[in-house]
């Protein structure tokens, strides 16, 4: 493997059921409530979710729409605080008493928006080197990461396209290795495949549990797709929707790395039956 | 551990053309208009031409081609036809390049703020829809009959186009690229310089090339109304000297001045922007 390994990774890499003695990659969510207030119209988005995710464990967050899990994912990347409720990562507060995230604690936080959202002017390379700028990282020392990280995901030709010469599923790759770019220890993911046709999304699903197997960095993914939530997750969390409440977790306990085969699995279709009889479909 | 690139048969849409084996039809396609071009001048010319023979048409009406064509070489040795020129062109460059500050600068002003648009623009409309031509007359009063007062009349016509073209341009910026920004916890200036300037660049330019006309006619249109100096003057003098072969060649380099300055304002976009649709060719 060319990425360096992070010291820390090794600690972190038995998300056993004891709590790890380092508590980096942990997510504690206590009692948060979202209240959007536009116009004097009040929407509760979200109604006292609790929850804990262990340091480097697969959490997917699905629900129908309308339940929240977007609004959820929004303020554990600390892009807007919850009316009531704390978040704490890696054992400290998100949001400070006046509702501002912190710096230091955003820091180890990786995002990926549902469509790539990358920016069209820069270079494949410039585009996973982007958050090492702000980390004043020299200019070479940027361009080795890319490399590594473009090597890790297939994109070592494209490191100098534009992103408008790559397909789809190349872009959401270019995001990914973007998030991991300055090495959080917090993956968030919203709905990162959800654009992408069937066989594209299936392997990048796949790409996406070897890499997590390699880093084991705590993810948190929302998506609307059973299969998808149930290929990847370690525990799954359903969200039942008006308002957005927790309405129970499954634990995935499959063993890894996954086949894409497992799908036509029986315990595995029947894992799948169980979630949409939850999700009342 | 290596991602696999299966996702897509061909993953890298190619940009530059194909090598060798290039059909003629192709080549027509990329010269077409190096073709098309001088051939419809030719035929301009020629009806042109037509026109004043056939109807008997009086050089004071519409002199003939290759009248002006004369007197137009005969302008161009002269040295008081320079001295205008420049005089002209510094003030449609320097004119054009305070709209362009002046336009961008009040459009991420008010691209960024809903409050200030709602107070400014009221004022800004009046401007635009007050016959500006009209406000000529103000502008000797207040400034002479120098180069200022026709700066300001090019700035006034020509910064409206760059304003609003930034105002669209900051409010493209999607709020998923605005919280990119804040996820990896930028500073204001890395925003400002890794996202607004290159997402606005392109609608900007877009503002300058419509600008760039406007310049030349502001240039023109104030020099017509007052004072003596510049190519628009010149028109009016050799109108009242009843040199009209003169006038229109006067014309004529006012056309090609114009062309030209749109021509290099509309190729920034291709360096400045290549990413951009508009800079693709097909």
């Amino acid at each position: 493997m060319s990425i360096a390994a992070d010291p820390t990774a090794a600690d972190r890499s038995a998300p056993s059921g004891q709590p790890a003695p380092a508590r980096e990659g942990a997510i504690e969510i206590d009692g948060i409530t979202k209240v959007y207030d536009t116009k004097g119209q009040r929407t509760l988005a979200v109604e006292d979710v609790s929850l804990e995710i262990e340091p480097g464990e697969f959490v997917v967050l699905i629900g129908r729409s309308g339940c929240g899990k977007s609004t959820l994912l929004r303020t554990l990347a600390g892009l807007q605080a919850p009316t009531d409720g704390a978040i704490r990562i890696s054992g400290q507060s998100l949001y400070s008493p006046e509702g501002k995230a912190v710096p230091e604690v955003i820091g180890d936080l990786g995002f990926v928006f549902q469509d790539a959202n990358l920016l069209p002017w820069r270079s494949v390379w410039k585009n996973i080197a982007l958050p090492l700028e702000v980390q004043r990282m020299s200019r070479p020392d940027r361009r080795r990461r890319a490399e590594e990280l473009g090597e890790l995901s297939g994109l070592s030709e494209f490191l100098d396209h534009l992103p408008r010469q790559l397909s789809g599923g190349m872009r959401q790759r270019v995001a990914i290795m973007r998030a991991l770019a300055p090495e959080p220890s917090i993956l968030l993911m919203d709905e990162p495949f959800s654009a992408l046709d069937a066989i594209t999304r299936d392997e990048l699903n796949m790409a996406l549990q070897l890499i997590w197997l390699e880093f084991r960095k705590t993810v948190v993914l929302v998506t609307h797709s059973i299969t998808e939530a149930a290929f990847l997750a370690d525990k799954i969390v359903l969200l039942s929707p008006h308002p957005g409440r927790l309405q129970k977790v499954i634990k995935v306990d499959f063993p890894r790395p996954r086949p894409l085969e497992l799908t036509k699995d029986d315990a595995f279709q029947s894992l799948v039956a169980e979630l949409r009889t939850e999700l009342g479909e | 551990m290596t991602m696999t690139n299966r996702d897509d048969a061909s993953p890298v849409r190619s940009m530059a053309p194909a090598e060798g084996g290039r059909s003629l039809r192709e080549l027509l396609d990329t010269y077409l208009t190096w073709i098309t071009t001088p051939l419809l001048l030719l035929a301009f010319i020629a009806l042109w031409k037509l026109y004043v023979v056939v109807l008997d048409i009086s050089p004071f009406m519409l002199p003939p081609p290759e009248a002006v064509a004369l007197a137009l070489v005969e302008l161009l040795q002269e040295p008081f036809f320079w001295n205008f020129f420049r005089i002209t062109v510094t003030e449609i460059l320097v004119g054009f390049g305070l709209a362009v500050v002046v336009g961008a600068g009040l459009g991420i002003l008010l691209g960024r703020s809903k409050l200030f648009e709602r107070i400014a623009s009221p004022f800004i409309v009046a401007s635009q829809v007050t016959p500006k031509v009209a406000l000529m007359p103000l502008f000797l009063l207040w400034m002479g009959f120098g180069m200022q007062s026709k700066i300001a009349m090019v700035v006034l016509l020509s910064f409206f186009p760059v304003m609003k073209a930034t105002i669209l341009g900051v409010r493209s910026i999607g709020s998923e690229q605005r919280d990119l920004f804040t996820v990896i916890r930028a500073p204001v200036w890395k925003r400002l310089l890794s996202l607004d300037v290159p997402a606005v660049l392109p609608y900007l330019l877009t503002g300058i090339e419509t600008a760039s006309v406007l310049a030349v006619t502001g240039a023109i249109v104030g020099e017509y109304l007052g004072g003596n100096e510049g190519l628009g003057a010149m028109v009016v003098m050799t109108l009242n000297a009843m040199r009209v072969d003169q006038m229109f060649a006067t014309i004529v380099a006012l056309a090609i001045f114009g062309f030209l300055f749109y021509a290099v304002i509309a190729s920034i976009r291709k360096i400045a922007v290549p990413w951009h649709d508009s800079a693709q060719n097909d």
